[in-house]
């Protein structure tokens, strides 16, 4: 369980940080998204991985076997946050394209 | 608690967001309403930051810790005032003033939604340097942010969307590193509070200790983006110098709001115990090469705009630097420093704009700049009514002057009593018999060496602005646009006159931040407020 989201977690910043150095905004922003899950899968690794169990504080169970809520409410900012920066982004680059007729990212055509 | 007084305290980020929900019932035509609305919260804000300011200054034992909620410290969020955060607070409400009251000649209406943008501004600075949490600073962070993004691009024009464009990618792939770093730490203390987690760092076991440090370089890294250390500082001058000028004014505080967030946190957790020292070197190292990059900058730069901008890059160097050798002396100096250059450059940058009305005898020199840089072809707003300045080349030359006197660190401004406080300090006038070393000279030399450039720079753009004007043609200036420049620089003259008293609060300063047990325990014995009518029973069946 650790091994696959450690690994998917490594793929996607991979793939992230290559995107988001490529000269196109299209590859930028995809870029910047995935690597938003990336963080987010990351901040939700950190509470610890767990399947099937609630982060509620119930008589009688212990603490050990429950969930971390704090990770869980953390990601939940992250996602909102980032999903507006991302969307004001994408403004931006629509603008810069109106403007400058082109989507690379300094505003010029490169040759073909 | 202190009763009413104690409310106080989060009243600058409440005054803006009020403010700016105020404003979003106005429709774009009823401008003046929407300024006087900006205007009445920013002049609370000086009010209110004053206050705040005289009474962390008094001798009185001011309880600066608010319960958000009433809960207590590790389980709430708390917002924390100090000497430092009273500063920095005082200064941004000064600075917004100057910028807003600026902004009313002529920018606030090239636009949608300026003054929304600059009140959530205002909310973000306000929120960043108030919070005692972790996780508090990245959403208060991100609200300055979001709205930087929208104030940059105000004014639009190809070059602002592209400045902008790259500004936005740079600082959301800053906010990633901000979590992956917030994240780490938790992972690794188990808390977010920042009191909480630098009492908790001696009980972390070593192994782990690496985990957390790795968390706090990372978070350091989002926050060193946004001050502008070299390699990470690419995008600054080009964004400053892109923004429209009350932006630009405003945009000073910025730079020194990630500059703020590294001196508290290295303060506080990595000022003494088993990571004391984390950091230093490369706060130091990344420091100088700042210093030096920012000074030849400086001297390259042929646009004024770029000039300001790598300006701030040698005010964030030689700060920096100074965090990095970690004296309480030499900080307490860099803190005098970092209130002057602020608002050295804020006005510096709304000085500019008014150079440049009239400037088209240095097109052809700007030409090539803009060439390298972008296009030069931005909108000009239309000329806005009101008041004319009378002698309007003697006063910005008069202006000009003192910038470049206040950049360069000459007498008899702040700029350079504040550098004189540094380079003193550093070369250890106190302890007598013992003889500086050769990396301290190193370090005096470059100060000196980029206040020389500052100098050669600025006297090559005067010249070329005031005296070989081929065209002779007079900016139209309006009184109240030059009224914040001078009100800027004249805070740098009271600056200079109330030199003591502003050492010693200082002074005062650094030495609670080099303490950081009195931060912790304040946090720590910070109790909900118990006669609350019921409390504990809206708290348990409300969420």
């Amino acid at each position: 369980m650790e091994l696959v989201l450690a690994t998917a977690i490594g793929v996607m910043t991979g793939c992230g940080v290559w995107l988001i150095l490529r000269p196109r905004t299209y590859q930028v922003i995809v870029g910047l998204s995935l690597l938003s899950y990336a963080v987010n899968l990351f901040i939700f690794g950190v509470g610890g991985v767990k399947t099937n169990v609630p982060p509620i504080l119930v008589d009688g169970v212990p603490t050990s076997t429950l969930a971390d809520p704090v990770p869980q409410a953390l990601v939940l900012t992250a996602i909102v946050i980032g999903f507006a920066t991302t969307a004001l982004f994408l403004v931006v680059l629509l603008a810069s394209r109106g403007l400058t007729g082109t989507d690379h990212v300094d505003g010029r055509n490169e040759p073909k | 608690m202190n009763g009413w007084i104690h409310h106080l305290i989060i009243a600058p980020i409440l005054v803006p967001l009020v403010a700016a929900a105020l404003m979003l019932f106005f429709d774009e035509r009823q401008r003046v309403v929407k300024a006087m609305i900006s205007l009445a919260s920013t002049l609370i804000l000086v009010a209110v930051s004053l206050t705040l300011l005289r009474i962390e200054s008094g001798p009185s034992e001011f309880d600066g810790v608010y319960l958000l909620g009433n809960w207590a410290a590790p389980f709430g969020i708390v917002l924390v005032l100090d000497a430092l955060s009273a500063l920095m607070l005082l200064l941004t409400a000064l600075l917004s003033v100057a910028a807003l009251v600026f902004s009313f000649a002529r920018w606030h209406a090239v636009g949608a939604h300026f003054h929304t943008m600059f009140q959530l501004l205002l909310l973000g600075l306000n929120g960043a340097f108030l919070t005692g949490d972790l996780f508090n600073l990245f959403v208060f962070f991100e609200v300055m942010l979001a709205a930087s993004y929208g104030l940059l691009l105000h004014g639009s024009g190809p070059l602002r969307v592209k400045a902008g464009m790259h500004y936005i990618a740079v600082n959301l792939a800053a906010a990633l590193l901000f979590l992956i770093g917030v994240s780490l730490i938790y992972g690794t203390a188990g808390t977010l509070n920042m009191a909480d987690l630098a009492a908790r760092i001696p009980d972390i076991e070593p192994d782990r200790r690496i985990l957390m440090e790795a968390g706090a370089g990372v978070l350091g890294i989002a926050f060193l983006i946004k001050a502008g250390m070299w390699p990470l500082c690419f995008w600054l001058p080009t964004a400053y110098s892109a923004a429209s000028a009350p932006v630009a004014g405003i945009f000073a505080i910025m730079s020194k709001l990630g500059i703020y967030i590294i001196l508290r946190l290295t303060m506080l957790l990595f000022g003494e115990g088993p990571s004391a020292g984390f950091g230093a070197d490369v706060l130091l190292y990344g420091g100088i090469a700042t210093l030096i990059f920012g000074t030849i900058g400086v001297l390259a730069s042929q646009a004024l705009g770029r000039l300001a901008g790598f300006s701030v890059l040698v005010s964030s160097g030689t700060l920096l630097m100074v965090l990095g050798i970690n004296d309480g002396a030499i900080s307490s100096g860099a803190l005098l420093y970092l209130v002057s250059s602020t608002l050295t450059i804020s006005a510096f940058f709304m000085l500019i704009e008014l150079v440049e009305r009239g400037q088209d005898a240095g097109a052809i020199v700007l030409a090539v700049t803009m060439e390298a840089y972008g296009d030069a072809d931005e909108d000009e707003p239309e000329e806005g009514d009101g008041v004319t300045m009378p002698g309007t080349m003697a006063i910005l030359g008069i202006c000009f002057a003192a910038c470049g006197i206040l950049l360069s660190g000459l007498p008899p401004l702040s700029g350079f009593i504040a550098k004189f406080a540094m380079l003193s300090a550093m070369m250890g006038t106190g302890a007598i018999g013992v003889p500086p070393t050769a990396a301290v000279w190193v370090l005096v030399f470059l100060v000196i060496l980029s206040g020389i450039a500052a100098l050669i720079s600025m006297t090559r753009a005067g010249i070329r602005t005031f005296w070989s004007s081929l065209e002779g043609t007079v900016p139209r200036v309006l009184v109240i646009e030059i009224v914040p420049v001078m009100f800027l620089l004249f805070l740098t003259l009271a600056l200079t006159v109330q030199a003591g008293p502003a050492m010693q609060y200082m002074d005062t300063t650094i030495r609670s931040l080099s303490n950081p047990r009195i931060y912790i325990d304040a946090v720590r014995k910070a109790a909900p407020i118990p006669d609350y009518d019921g409390a504990a029973s809206t708290e348990a069946g409300g969420k």
